[in-house]
């Protein structure tokens, strides 16, 4: 069982430019788009780590850039991870899919990707979830709506 | 002159895919989801889960509502487990502003979280065995649950959808008669419980549609993130209560149920055993409520600072995880549900190809799905 330290050490040796935000409820790590796969391979199969189960995974608008959060937790140790990435292209944001570590990841990123516009690479059947396919992207700040959606 | 294979497959169709579409109205998926089964014969081949016909947005909705009116949203999820819902929005609330809960709220709430958790589960009993062509099941199931839900009646005034709970304890206190009328509920369904047994779970006719049937392997339930029973039924750990004790879980004595049939059965099993632990747990807390406020003093206006904030709970089918991004305004910047449904659902295509097509209706039964929990 390792403590936050030992983990974030673990993650600095393999991506040098991770960075570590201060004064999280969970540890968090914030990684570039191109890095956040070949971490999470690591996460997942090293057995001292094992984070083994993806909790959930979501998207936050932050209008000058894309954040996608992935929260891990680790069956074995019972040690949690907030795996963030940052996307700044608006008109195209991509990112690799974590699908084929965690099969569960096909249905969140399907979901990001209805509701935020934001492509996954290597997906197997990057779909639109719950929306038509000419509905914009409901959960981006600049989304307007003016029929249903009454602005206060 | 047509060879003997052309014949073969022209006449019997042996060779062709046969798509049918159950749902969005199929009484067995409790919901409008459509399931595009592909069969050859009457067996599974794959099965494509199409949802989205009742997705209203509740994440958007977030956005532009206080964290009071969020609550009356979340019922809206998964409605069987709603008071555990409204728990998520609350501690989280809780958490953010540094509120400490009153002794009395703690128990209250943990008390209803089982009433809660058994009242579900029951409706899964009667509607799971409805489905396997088991009609009485029905009619115990209902007659038992509506004891709960007179007690809730009593209690907020309403049935189903209760928005009992508010950030910093309740809404009000709980009936005088609760405590009297919950000892009596526990007394009765102890009696009626073994009835359940004796009608299903000894049963020839049911075990052959449950044993061996939707086999989920450990890795496939942590994979796919399947919780709560189901995931239990294959033997993977996950009960919050355990994990990450909130409210006043640990301060009682109770079992995480694992089994580890990793079949229909195993996850039958998982539900009708939790049900006397949640008695247990509800015996161990209802003659010790601590007298006390029922709430915590809070401003009228909730303004959560600026920061990001993570909570789970334990709900009747898994693990619910609230993620809010607050911006220190009185609405969410950003809130994120991840709901136990959703992640149960998707794993459907992986338990229940090979199988036959009935026993699609035992797989999703076992999972025990809530639609309007995977739409959102």
């Amino acid at each position: 069982m390792l403590n936050k330290e030992e983990i974030s050490e673990i993650i600095r040796t393999h991506v040098p430019e991770a960075v570590f935000p201060e004064g999280t409820q969970l540890l968090e790590v914030i990684v570039p788009a191109r890095k956040l796969f070949s971490l999470a391979e690591r996460l997942k199969s090293d057995p001292i780590l094992a984070f083994d189960y993806l909790i959930s995974q979501t998207a936050v608008d932050f209008t000058t850039k894309f954040t996608v959060v992935c929260h891990l937790d680790s069956v074995k140790f019972r040690h949690m991870l907030v795996l963030k990435t940052e996307l700044t292209d608006r008109e195209n944001p991509v990112v690799d899919s974590l699908t084929a570590l965690y099969p569960t990841a096909e249905f969140f990123e399907r979901e990001i990707f209805d509701l935020f516009g934001i492509r996954f690479n290597n997906h197997p059947n990057l779909k639109r979830l719950f929306l038509e396919d000419d509905y914009g992207f409901p959960l981006r700040k600049d989304f307007r709506d003016e029929i249903n959606i009454i602005e206060r | 002159m047509m060879s003997e294979e052309i014949i073969k497959d022209v006449i019997v169709g042996e060779n062709e895919d046969y798509i049918i579409n159950m749902g969005p109205q199929h009484p067995s998926t409790h919901g409008v989801l459509r399931l595009e089964v592909c069969l050859k014969g009457e067996t599974v081949k794959y099965l494509v889960p199409h949802i989205g016909y009742i997705h209203r947005g509740i994440e958007k909705m977030c956005e532009a509502n206080t964290y009071q009116q969020i609550i009356h949203l979340t019922d809206r999820m998964d409605y069987l487990s709603a008071h555990i819902n409204n728990e998520a929005v609350c501690m989280i609330v809780e958490d953010a502003m540094q509120v400490e809960v009153p002794e009395r709220v703690k128990y209250i709430r943990t008390i209803l979280d089982e009433l809660n958790r058994i009242a579900s589960h029951q409706l899964w009993w009667c509607a799971f065995g409805m489905d396997l062509g088991a009609l009485t099941s029905f009619f115990y199931g209902l007659r038992d649950r509506e004891h709960i839900l007179d007690i809730f009646e009593e209690s907020f005034g309403s049935r189903l959808l209760h928005s009992f709970l508010c950030p910093g304890g309740l809404m009000h206190d709980v009936h005088p008669n609760f405590q009297k009328r919950t000892k009596e509920f526990i007394k009765y369904f102890k009696t009626k419980l073994p009835e359940y047994d004796q009608l299903l779970t000894g049963n020839i006719i049911f075990q052959n549609r449950a044993i061996g049937i939707g086999h989920m392997s450990r890795e496939t339930a942590i994979g796919y993130g399947v919780t709560g029973p189901s995931g239990r039924g294959s033997n993977f750990a996950c009960d919050v209560r355990k994990i990450a004790p909130y409210g006043a879980y640990d301060k009682v004595q109770f079992n995480e149920i694992l089994e580890t049939g990793c079949d229909v059965f195993a996850r039958y099993k998982v539900r009708m055993a939790e049900m006397w632990e949640s008695m247990s747990i509800i015996e161990q807390l209802i003659d010790n409520i601590p007298e006390g406020d029922y709430t915590a003093k809070m401003k009228p206006i909730i303004k959560l600072p600026a920061g990001e904030y993570f909570r789970r709970v334990e709900t009747a089918r898994g693990e619910l995880a609230v993620y809010v991004v607050s911006d220190g305004n009185k609405s969410p910047y950003r809130m994120k549900f991840r709901t136990p449904n959703f992640s149960n659902l998707f794993v459907m295509n992986e338990i229940a190809s090979g199988y036959k097509i009935a026993d699609l209706i035992a797989i999703s039964g076992s999972l025990d799905l809530v639609i309007p929990d995977i739409d959102r």
